[in-house]
């Protein structure tokens, strides 16, 4: 294992350090804890709080600011943080109006997340949940706890996070998440695995001219390895599958290019310039792209394509004022 | 049947048991989840032991309920809320005692399989810690009613425990990470029942 870092077992301390020396006008620390929250917090709305494991950056922590979240729980590596961990950062953030919480449909992560729920609503915090599953990869026959939550999530953080910044509800925060995640459909694949610091070895090997489609963000295996293919029949494949899933014919889509880590930028625009063709010869819309590292898995190289239905709510709000370290609408 | 010093005892003998047995958990887990149920057992169960001394005069009620904290906060994954929570729920169940009977055993496991089921979202039969949880719980129930003696009626949970743990080698997993293997699963034990067989049996050990 080849790595820019210290100790292993600092790489989550010392990357939630590093964040917030390089942004102490958006986030801060919570003592003792690997929470990071807005560091003017914000009072007369909805808060917003999500996370999961570390090596997705910059999800979370890089999406705390003005119009998305209000605090990030960073978990080690790959693993769910603890519910005390969840709680710290929910107790740090309560509003009157409530916390919401976005969570990635993972066994760890929604038990987690709800265990710190309960011990919210015990010292009187209104919390609710709403749980993300884009990844249409995976369904019931492989992954029996459902589907799992992938880049898709980053547009429920942006959309729920511009809804709360209105003063809206609880009740409205959560419906407007609801609606995302029932709009939002991904899908990833890779072509080289990732290394989590404490394993010191790669998660799955994959041979030079072969790559694994459906891939997760934790490098999860996916449908199927296959011979490589050019960039144009890899993203015929991925959109069918999302295609096949809503029917979006007609209507207008938010697309996101999601870097898995090690992906060249030039990489992505190729992948962005065939999904935008394809859309528009099946007379879908495209209303905003985004081209970048979204959520990422360590230094996996690979990509994975969002798309998410639009109607005018969602569309306002996709547009509205977002300052975070990692995601700008200004 | 105990006081809180005996409870002291007990979770001072689970603390060991799960040691010695970290690897075995451990080698369970491998094939079929994410190879560590033992390490994060043991883990968990070090800190428990380590803040005893905080809780060891308090009732029974909250040396339970800091078991589980502790649990919560260190385990992770899924094991640490589905323990955590089975302690907490059965602190909650006999919250304020010094002392409990058969009875309030029976409540502290109902309220223990109880957290677990919501936490988890899991029957038995979903190849998980329910599936010996539950037989036992039952076991020991039929016991109690009978008139048995806590030796006795916690010899039965054991037994209804290790059964279930048996059928979980029978069965596919469809809760939990180890229903990413699917078919695969059949053949290998729960770690998880496996764990919680332990943790009866720790009980049953300061028992004769």
């Amino acid at each position: 294992m080849k790595k820019i870092i210290n100790e292993t077992s600092q790489v989550e301390d010392q990357m939630v350090d590093g964040l917030v020396k390089a942004y102490p006008e958006y986030v801060r620390r919570i003592d003792g804890t690997t929470v990071v929250v807005r560091s003017d917090k914000k009072t007369g709305k909805v808060a917003l709080i999500s996370g999961g494991g570390s090596g997705h950056e910059p999800a979370h922590a890089g999406y705390v600011g003005k119009g998305m979240l209000d605090a990030a729980v960073a978990g080690a590596v790959f693993t769910s943080p603890t519910p005390d961990q969840v709680f710290a950062g929910i107790k740090e953030i309560a509003t009157d109006q409530g916390v919401l919480m976005v969570v990635k449909n993972y066994t760890g992560d929604v038990m987690n997340f709800e265990m710190a729920a309960d011990m919210a609503r015990d010292e009187g915090i209104k919390v609710d949940e709403v749980v993300v599953n884009d990844d249409v990869a995976v369904d019931g026959s492989l992954y029996t706890v459902g589907r799992r939550g992938i880049a898709g999530t980053v547009f429920v953080h942006k959309i729920a996070g511009a809804k709360a910044e209105t003063g809206a509800s609880l009740e409205e925060v959560k419906a407007v998440a609801e609606k995302v995640i029932a709009n939002v459909r991904s899908m990833s694949m890779a072509i080289t695995p990732c290394t989590v610091p404490a394993a010191g070895k790669p998660g799955f090997e994959i041979a030079e001219d072969e790559m694994e489609i459906g891939i997760g963000i934790h490098g999860e295996p996916g449908t199927h390895k296959e011979k490589m293919q050019k960039a144009d029949q890899i993203v015929d494949q991925l959109l069918d599958k999302i295609l096949a899933d809503i029917d979006y014919a007609g209507s207008e889509v938010a697309v996101m290019i999601n870097g898995c880590g090690a992906t060249p930028l030039m990489e992505l625009l190729i992948v962005n310039n065939h999904v935008s063709d394809v859309l528009k010869s099946k007379n879908i819309k495209v209303y905003k792209t985004l081209v970048g590292e979204y959520m990422t898995s360590l230094e996996m190289e690979g990509f994975s394509i969002s798309l998410l239905k639009l109607d005018d709510e969602l569309k306002g709000l996709l547009d509205a004022t977002a300052d975070t370290p990692a995601f700008k609408v200004l | 049947m105990t006081d809180n010093k005996k409870v002291v005892e007990i979770i001072k003998v689970m603390a060991e048991i799960i040691h010695e047995n970290a690897q075995f958990l451990t080698d369970l887990d491998a094939p079929i989840g994410d190879n560590d149920h033992g390490i994060n057992m043991d883990r968990g169960f070090q800190k428990v032991v380590e803040d005893l001394p905080g809780v060891e005069n308090s009732d029974i009620g909250a040396i339970l309920k800091k078991t589980g904290m502790d649990l919560v906060s260190t385990v992770g994954g899924s094991s640490g809320p589905l323990y955590g929570t089975a302690f907490m729920k059965a602190g909650a169940a006999v919250a304020g005692k010094n002392e409990i009977d058969a009875d309030d055993f029976l409540d502290i496991m109902d309220a223990a399989v109880g957290g677990v089921q919501l936490r988890g979202k899991a029957e038995k039969g979903e190849k998980t810690m329910l599936d010996a949880m539950i037989p036992a719980v039952e076991a020991i129930r039929k016991g109690v009613d009978a008139g048995k003696t806590p030796a006795e009626f916690l010899a039965d949970g054991v037994e209804a425990a290790k059964a279930g743990v048996e059928y979980t080698k029978t069965i596919i997993a469809t809760k939990g990470r180890a229903s990413y293997v699917g078919e695969r699963s059949i053949g290998h034990q729960d770690p998880g029942a496996t764990s919680f067989t332990l943790l009866l049996e720790s009980i049953a050990a300061l028992y004769d």
